[in-house]
């Protein structure tokens, strides 16, 4: 067993234990938020615990897809365009469940599933904005190329991501924000309370954990598979 | 030579070889009237919701048109195998960028000066906001085409060309676009421009860092 292989399991194990401990504590701990009415938003509410955790993994896996890029361009090693794109399909993958999460909550509390309001504009744009990613790695041959025009756009589609954060505090949005202070017209909010917060961040860090354990694991079978293509050329061109 | 020079040479090449064929120019022109057009009966224009559409029509007429001038810009460069001239001329890869850009950008300002009063006139809009009109357009379209132009060079290498042109460039522009179709419909609604001073911020901001990361990272689009 090589040493990166143990960490990366470690990491698994963690990420699993760290999951199971969030899920008890958002529906046996977490108390309901005081000032939903119904009970159909309040049971609402807790989707918010895996929501949040969900749009902050796809925003640390897109950051770190764009540094990869600035890394990539600098020293052009292999290893930072599959830390690249890696990252770029598990934020994809995050995020796409955060549209659902988001979704699933809006029903019940703003009763429809989807709504024409900046932030579910700029955070659905920024969804399809890295799927472009994916469409423009897929349309280039040369291996080298695709690593380096892939670093470019990841660097200037990240800049789209601190417009979809500011986006609910500059403009008028149903949004709710919970960590500062929202838009008045915010419908669904509701104050973190000290237990509340606690669950919260602790969902936070065991989402991150869960990123970092998924981003070794498909780092590594990137970089195996380019091995193993890589031999495989070799052999054909041998035989 | 100084820098500037080369630079205004690029232009003055793309100028030159627009101007024996004029081909993209009227293209872009009759495409975003069609544009214009075809909102009309897609979206059952009448006298009373034409002052909200206004913008959005006005902007997918823009970004479409300039999208068909952008995806030419470098497609005729390397069909034409006049890339490689370019890049064998004893010039920085970022005034190659500059040229291109400032091409691009001129291209699309003329149509955009003659689709403005013809725009103004069809929807029956006050024709005194045009130069406010034209400042705001041209400041989109700064942004619009600073990345446009990045990636219309990184497209001419792929297998999709022109198709993979609009879906990177669209999302990524969104900012400029949505910060463009709010001041427009400002200046139409006669709302002083202080009032959306956060608009007009962020298309400049967006302006400036668009420009500068793409003049940055030009170089690596446009290696061997």
């Amino acid at each position: 067993m090589t040493p990166g292989n143990r960490w990366t399991l470690l990491l698994i194990g963690a990420a699993a234990v760290f999951m199971v401990i969030a899920i008890v504590l958002v529906f046996g701990v977490a108390p309901d938020a005081a000032n939903l009415t119904t009970e159909t938003e309040r049971y609402a509410q807790r989707i918010f615990y895996f929501h949040v955790p969900n749009w902050w993994v796809g925003f640390l896996a897109f950051l770190i897809a764009a540094a990869s890029g600035v890394m990539y361009l600098t020293s052009e090693r292999e290893v930072w365009d599959v830390v690249g794109l890696s990252c770029v399909e598990i934020g994809l993958t995050f995020t796409t469940i955060g549209l659902i999460t988001g979704s699933i909550w809006a029903k019940p509390t703003w009763n429809t599933w989807w709504t024409w309001d900046p932030r579910l504009t700029t955070a659905a744009v920024g969804w399809l904005m890295y799927v472009g990613y994916l469409m423009l790695r897929d349309a280039i041959e040369h291996p080298q190329r695709r690593a380096r025009f892939a670093a470019v756009f990841s660097i200037i589609a990240f800049l789209s991501v601190p417009v979809n954060f500011m986006a609910i505090r500059w403009w008028r949005t149903i949004h709710p924000v919970v960590i500062g202070s929202g838009s008045l017209d915010a419908q669904g909010g509701f104050a973190l309370g000290p237990n509340i917060q606690l669950v919260f961040f602790f969902c936070l860090f065991a989402f991150t954990v869960l990123f970092a354990a998924l981003l070794a694991l498909r780092v590594r079978t990137e970089w195996l598979a380019r091995r193993v293509e890589q031999v495989r050329q070799q052999v054909l061109s041998r035989g | 030579m100084p820098y500037l020079r080369k630079v205004l040479a690029i232009v003055a090449k793309d100028i030159a070889a627009e101007l024996r064929t004029r081909e993209m120019l009227s293209s872009m022109f009759v495409f975003s009237l069609l544009v214009i057009l075809i909102f009309n009966f897609a979206f059952d224009l009448r006298a009373d919701n034409q002052a909200a559409l206004a913008p959005g029509v006005l902007w997918v007429a823009i970004t479409f048109a300039g999208m068909l001038g952008l995806s030419r810009s470098f497609i005729l460069e390397k069909d034409r195998g006049s890339i490689e001239g370019l890049l064998l001329a004893p010039v920085d890869r970022s005034a190659i960028y500059l040229g291109k850009l400032l091409g691009n950008v001129l291209f699309i300002a003329v149509v955009e000066m003659i689709i403005l009063p013809i725009f103004i006139i069809l929807f029956n809009l006050p024709a005194d906001a045009l130069p406010v009109l034209v400042g705001v357009t041209l400041l989109g379209t700064l942004g619009f085409a600073g990345v446009g132009t990045l990636f219309s060079a990184m497209v001419v290498h792929t297998r999709a060309r022109e198709v993979l042109l609009p879906v990177l460039l669209f999302p990524v522009v969104v900012p400029v676009m949505l910060s463009s179709v709010k001041l427009t419909a400002a200046i139409l609604d006669r709302v002083p421009l202080s009032e959306v001073q956060n608009w007009l911020s962020l298309l400049v901001a967006f302006d400036v860092i668009f420009m500068t990361l793409s003049f940055m990272l030009f170089d690596y689009v446009l290696e061997e």
